[in-house]
């Protein structure tokens, strides 16, 4: 008998779910679905914000699901599962695994719901409707060349702190940052394989994260103490790298460019931490995509391709013929606190 | 009188048993850790004329000081036949309270450190009273309790990381000289606390009865040893050994960062593992754990060192935990 009592609210429930969204229809309200890697990361929080500000002002009603850690597929399948169960007609996601989650995508597709990857593409990238995301490959570009210059014609030993074979926003920001220096054998856009050269005297995987990246970098001092510059995949391994060097009394001559443009790293730029960071939009990744979703909804018609959302250099010794933006710049579109 | 017989008899069993198995114990599961630690060594040794100075090894003992304390906690727990998942999250959400105390709060940094402890405590206080009162295995009740703190980690940090701390917050972080190599203060903190715990677990009554409790708790409890106090006290010092960590890692990094503890979790136990401490329980000697740390440590440096990818040091870690374990289970087995 005791049983019986919840199950009868769980029913009640779902029937007043199925009410409430049944009266969403009614209103024609558009309905989009927004899957983050993580709740937790700024990056993705600001994300969320520029799709709530964007949904609001068009009137559409947004739903949002994250994995629970990194890589975490399943809970994004299931997310697009309930989605579409719950109406949504167009659904924006950072895949957290590219190619698992294909299956996923094309029988959301085959549904007619518009998909749109933000941020990291689908593997391959054709398995969703369109990509809003910046061009990591430029990103790296833009610091390399910073980097060349800032260096000023001496001989150059770089350190670059990656984030982990195989990952293709890795391997394109590291290749970027080879052909924005000029190193040869730069690889191309294309490439998921991390460049080598003979100037690149050590690299090691930093995860991203800020310990991990010290404890890298202080491996790869030990290996090569003359270092000059530094790559890095973020700008919390950037900050793990300047730890690392200022505990071996190395901060002063060496150069730390990265990738990103949080709040944290930026003001890292202001305090002379980092040298350069290429800054990236996640607020306008979102807002596009949602605007996306009401026309589709609207008029029925999907968009399509990569879009690139921009990037900015961020740096505040300004090169001559490098085009770039001061750390207040910076401050002002960056995302986290 | 016959009672007082059995009590004797009771009483011999468990710590004859512990002492007979000491020796052995020594030998098979804790030697083989030291062996595969030297052979790493010599081999990059024979590699790269950077890795035996002085200042690279001091580099290992820092980077591997907070995986070693959790360790000595994780350590204490796995002597019970129990295990700890919520070590690095605790190690987590106490960095959080302490950092966040002394900056956003503006609390004097010894206070924050204190109450960042404390909070790491009252977790080791849930697990153990959880596994003690209720009876649910540590497994599961760790489980639990390290999604609730990964959870109140999160939530408390709003994920941001925290800057700017107090001086007194990193000193640990600070080196000194010592025959012209920097050592850092959480090196000789890490020591010390193997030393303490070395001589703790070996040396007094409340060390055997952790040893005693892991071997055979029935036996244990009719002597009159009280196992379920000794249980709750074993979980609460292993927190509060979190506690110490989690201002390792602050001191060491410089930040308070709401991603940390993430590997350290499984980490710890690879170490307590590779360190010849018996998952069964009841068998193990502390120092093994920083041995087994050290395994992953000199890896981690001595393959950046020659120029090769690190995800080699997990697959590494990964054939020597199997063995670590399969060792264990084949000296058990002679045992009996």
């Amino acid at each position: 008998m005791k049983q019986i009592v919840p199950n009868l609210a769980q029913t009640l429930v779902v029937a007043l779910a199925g009410l409430a969204s049944l009266a969403a229809f009614a209103a024609d309200q558009p309905v989009i679905g927004l899957i983050t890697k993580t709740d937790t990361n700024p990056f993705f929080v600001k994300m969320k914000e520029g799709a709530t500000e964007m949904a609001k002002e068009k009137g559409a009603k947004l739903m949002s699901a994250a994995g629970t850690k990194d890589g975490d597929n399943a809970t994004q399948v299931t997310a697009i599962e309930n989605m579409i169960t719950a109406g949504a007609k167009t659904i924006l996601i950072t895949p957290n695994d590219s190619k698992a989650i294909v299956p996923a995508l094309q029988k959301a597709r085959a549904q007619g719901v518009m998909m749109i990857a933000l941020d990291s593409p689908a593997d391959p990238e054709n398995a969703t409707d369109a990509l809003f995301a910046t061009d990591n490959y430029k990103a790296g570009v833009l610091i390399g060349q910073y980097a060349k210059a800032a260096l000023g014609g001496k001989p150059a030993k770089i350190i670059t702190l990656d984030l982990f074979p195989g990952h293709p926003v890795g391997a394109q920001r590291h290749n970027g940052f080879m052909k924005g220096f000029g190193l040869a054998g730069a690889p191309e856009k294309s490439s998921n394989e991390l460049g080598k050269a003979p100037e690149i005297v050590c690299s090691a995987d930093s995860f991203g994260d800020q310990a991990k990246g010290q404890t890298a970098m202080e491996n790869c001092l030990q290996k090569n103490p003359d270092v000059n510059l530094v790559y890095t995949i973020n700008e919390p391994a950037a900050a793990g790298a300047h730890t690392a060097l200022q505990r071996a009394g190395k901060d002063k001559g060496v150069i730390i460019v990265s990738v990103d443009g949080g709040c944290a790293g930026v003001r890292n730029v202001k305090a002379g931490v980092i040298a350069a960071t290429s800054q990236q939009y996640p607020l306008k990744m979102a807002s596009l995509g949602v605007a996306a979703g009401v026309d589709y909804a609207k008029t029925g018609k999907k968009v399509a391709g990569y879009t690139d959302t921009g990037v900015t250099l961020i740096a505040d010794k300004p090169m001559a013929g490098i085009e770039s933006k001061d750390s207040a710049e910076g401050l002002k579109m960056c995302w986290g606190k | 009188m016959e009672k007082s017989t059995l009590t004797e008899a009771a009483s011999a069993a468990p710590v004859a048993k512990t002492r007979g198995h000491m020796p052995a114990g020594l030998n098979v599961a804790v030697l083989g850790p030291f062996v595969a630690l030297l052979l790493a060594c010599i081999f990059f040794a024979t590699q790269s004329d950077r890795f035996l100075t002085g200042g690279n090894l001091s580099l290992i003992l820092q980077q591997v000081a907070v995986v070693g304390v959790i360790a000595i906690g994780q350590t204490l727990v796995i002597l019970t036949a129990g295990i700890d998942l919520s070590c690095g999250m605790v190690m987590a959400l106490a960095s959080m309270v302490m950092t966040k105390l002394a900056t956003e709060q503006g609390l004097p940094p010894l206070l924050a450190v204190l109450c960042g402890i404390a909070v790491a405590a009252l977790f080791g206080l849930a697990n153990g009273l959880l596994v003690t009162r209720i009876r649910l295995p540590s497994f599961i009740v760790t489980l639990g309790t390290m999604n609730i703190a990964f959870a109140a980690t999160q939530l408390y940090s709003n994920a941001q990381t925290i800057n700017d701390l107090p001086p007194t917050l990193t000193a640990l972080g600070n080196t000194f000289t010592l025959g012209g190599t920097a050592v850092a203060w959480g090196t000789i903190v890490m020591l010390g606390l193997y030393a303490l715990a070395w001589y703790l677990l070996r040396e007094t009554a409340a060390g055997r009865h952790v040893y005693a409790v892991g071997n055979n708790p029935e036996a244990t409890r009719l002597v009159g040893i009280p196992t379920q106090r000794v249980l709750l006290v074993v979980y609460v010092v292993a927190a509060i050994l979190y506690g110490v960590a989690a201002l390792l890692s602050v001191a060491r990094t410089g930040v308070g960062d709401p991603n940390a503890g993430q590997t350290e979790n499984l980490d710890a136990i690879t170490a307590v593992v590779l360190g010849g401490t018996s998952l069964f329980g009841g068998r193990g000697v502390v120092i093994g754990s920083l041995v087994g740390a050290l395994v992953v440590g000199v890896f981690r440096n001595g393959l950046t060192l020659i120029g090769v990818s690190s995800i080699y040091q997990v697959l590494v870690t990964g054939v020597l935990v199997i063995l670590a374990v399969a060792v264990d289970q084949l000296s058990r087995r002679g045992a009996r």
